[in-house]
């Protein structure tokens, strides 16, 4: 509560990201529980309307694509309905129609985030379960000229939601994003860092300030140089949508024991204004087993075993053509963190591994991850002292079902013709337990 | 002989976006990363030989004065959080960073300047 005694203009909170990978925009859920998010956004809302201050929620639900504002949709009118609370609601939407896109891709308008990211042909389109579109601040202040209570966004760019507040107010747009850059995850800017605490930031007309709410924690020029840094390809330079946010002059300065001074931000429109699209595609289901080893002469034979259970697999199993499933072998305790990128020797005594089998099907993928779980379990190999058991199981059952797995498959830049043409917003009164669909 | 571990506040790693990763190396003090940056210890090259990289895989490699940051960028093997991806974050990839060594009479040259 420290923060409302210093009377913001805002209360924004960023929902989203794509860390937790693409499981979230694929599937249509979220990786957050809704008692935790009724919780946090209780305390926001009550306090947010008691100010008369506007609410701002980005990326709502994780991923921002419809289904998850609509999730947050749900937890914002049961909080308003419980606690009597009238309040006017934009939502603005950030889901993108797949022929908006073929368009696009017909008309050169779609743009590679890099090398490593295949192309987006129609095909890939055609396979994908949901686009989104990161907004910038253009929607965001469209809201804000309307007097909203609450502010609902799909998928936006992470600062937008934050630097909307300032632009709205006159500021300038470079220090505003660069704000909305080290506040988008709270006080993970601070030190200690966490993403549990809120965190203040104050616009002036040549600089902005942050400092941490809680006592336990203070901003320092590294803790808020770092979250500059965080997540980013580069650190001077940052693109958003719709411009290029130059940090190369920017200078950090510590004003007081809690507070840093950032000045020289330099917001560039870009001249074609271009959004960062995001889609996820289903590659497969998955089944896992987890399962470790102690005897010593087994992990010295590990790689030949495994060889030796996926060709006794494939061979048992072959009237299965072998492209309808993979099977893999995650060694933790050898490389299981790095793979491949390892340089380090094993030295260990145990070794944790994790069987994984992709399928067509979640019936195939149970299928081949049993078969190859009691064959590895039973498996011989030279010098073999342990004929009752290749491994040790921590759960009974010990195969697992996990459903579908994602990708992916969009991550592109898209010119469009401006800022708001992609983001359609609806207005809404809730009051008294009724929800008002008119246009205010 | 020193490790970089134990000279940097931050040495962390992370997604930047779910088609690259991200390594911070983050100092507190100006001397000690301007001894590191002259010693030329972090490079495309080294950085490569440690992650068992190719040098173009690495997308960028900057030292950021004003924030006593050196960041690096490469592009990912797998996506993030899909099939064969071991680190959906991106969060543990860090460690090889660690135990880059030095030299530290590096820091000594460099408090005497």
């Amino acid at each position: 509560m420290n923060g409302m005694k210093m009377k913001p203009d805002a209360i924004v909170v960023d929902a989203g990201s794509t860390d937790a990978g693409p499981h979230k925009l694929g599937e249509g859920v979220s990786i957050v529980s809704k008692v935790a998010v009724k919780k946090d956004l209780s305390i926001i809302i009550s306090n947010g309307i008691k100010s008369r201050i506007p609410i701002i929620i980005g990326s709502a639900g994780g991923a921002g694509a419809k289904v998850h504002v609509e999730w947050t949709l749900d937890i914002v009118y049961e909080i308003l309905r419980e606690n009597s609370i009238v309040a006017k609601l934009a939502i603005i939407y950030s889901d993108i129609d797949k022929e908006v896109v073929t368009q696009a891709i017909h008309n050169n308008r779609i743009f590679s985030m890099g090398s490593n990211i295949p192309s987006l042909t129609e095909d890939i389109l055609s396979e994908t379960n949901s686009i989104v579109a990161q907004m910038g601040h253009e929607p965001i202040i469209e809201a804000l000229e309307k007097d909203v209570d609450i502010i609902v966004c799909g998928r936006a760019y992470d600062p937008s939601i934050f630097a909307a507040v300032g632009i709205h107010a006159g500021f300038e747009p470079g220090l505003s994003y660069h704000m909305g850059k080290v506040l988008e995850c709270g006080a993970l800017c601070a030190e200690p860092g966490t993403t549990k605490d809120c965190i203040m930031g104050t616009l002036y007309e040549d600089s902005f300030s942050v400092n941490a709410l809680n006592p336990l924690r203070s901003c320092n020029v590294t803790s808020v140089a770092a979250h500059t840094f965080y997540e980013k390809e580069n650190p001077c330079i940052l693109h958003g949508p719709g411009f290029t946010l130059d940090l190369t002059e920017c200078t950090f300065l510590q004003e007081n024991e809690e507070t840093v001074r950032i000045k020289g931000s330099r917001y560039i429109p870009d001249d074609n204004y271009k959004v960062k699209i995001e889609g996820a595609r289903q590659r497969a289901y998955r089944t896992i087993v987890i399962g470790a080893i102690r005897d010593p002469i087994l992990i010295s034979r590990l790689q030949e075993i495994e060889d030796k259970v996926s060709y006794a697999v494939r061979e048992y199993f072959n009237e299965i053509p072998e492209d309808e499933y993979t099977m893999n072998y995650y060694n933790y305790g050898i490389n299981g963190v790095m793979g491949n990128q390892e340089t380090q020797e094993f030295k260990g005594h145990e070794v944790c591994v994790l069987f994984e089998v992709l399928a067509k099907t979640q019936d195939l993928a149970d299928t081949i991850c049993s078969y190859m779980r009691s064959t590895f379990l039973h498996c011989d190999y030279e010098g073999r002292k342990t004929t009752a058991g290749n491994l040790a199981f921590p759960f009974a059952p010990s195969d697992i079902s996990f459903g579908p797995v994602y990708e992916f498959c969009i991550y592109h830049l898209m010119q469009i013709s401006d800022g708001k043409s992609l983001f359609p917003i609806i207005y809404k009164t809730y009051g008294k337990g009724e929800l008002n669909e008119k246009p205010i | 002989m020193k490790n970089l571990y134990d000279v940097a506040k931050v040495i962390r790693s992370k997604n930047a976006g779910p088609f690259s990763i991200t390594l911070d190396i983050l100092f507190n003090s100006k001397s000690v990363y301007e001894a590191i940056k002259k010693a030329n210890i972090i490079t495309k090259g080294s950085i490569a030989q440690a992650y068992n990289l190719k040098e173009k895989d690495i997308t960028e490699l900057i030292y950021f004065d004003q924030a006593l940051g050196i960041k690096i960028t490469y592009n990912r093997q797998i996506s993030s959080g899909t099939s064969g991806d071991r680190d959906v974050y991106g969060a543990q990839q860090h460690a090889p960073l660690m135990t880059f060594q030095f030299d530290e009479t590096i820091l000594i040259n460099e408090v005497e300047l």
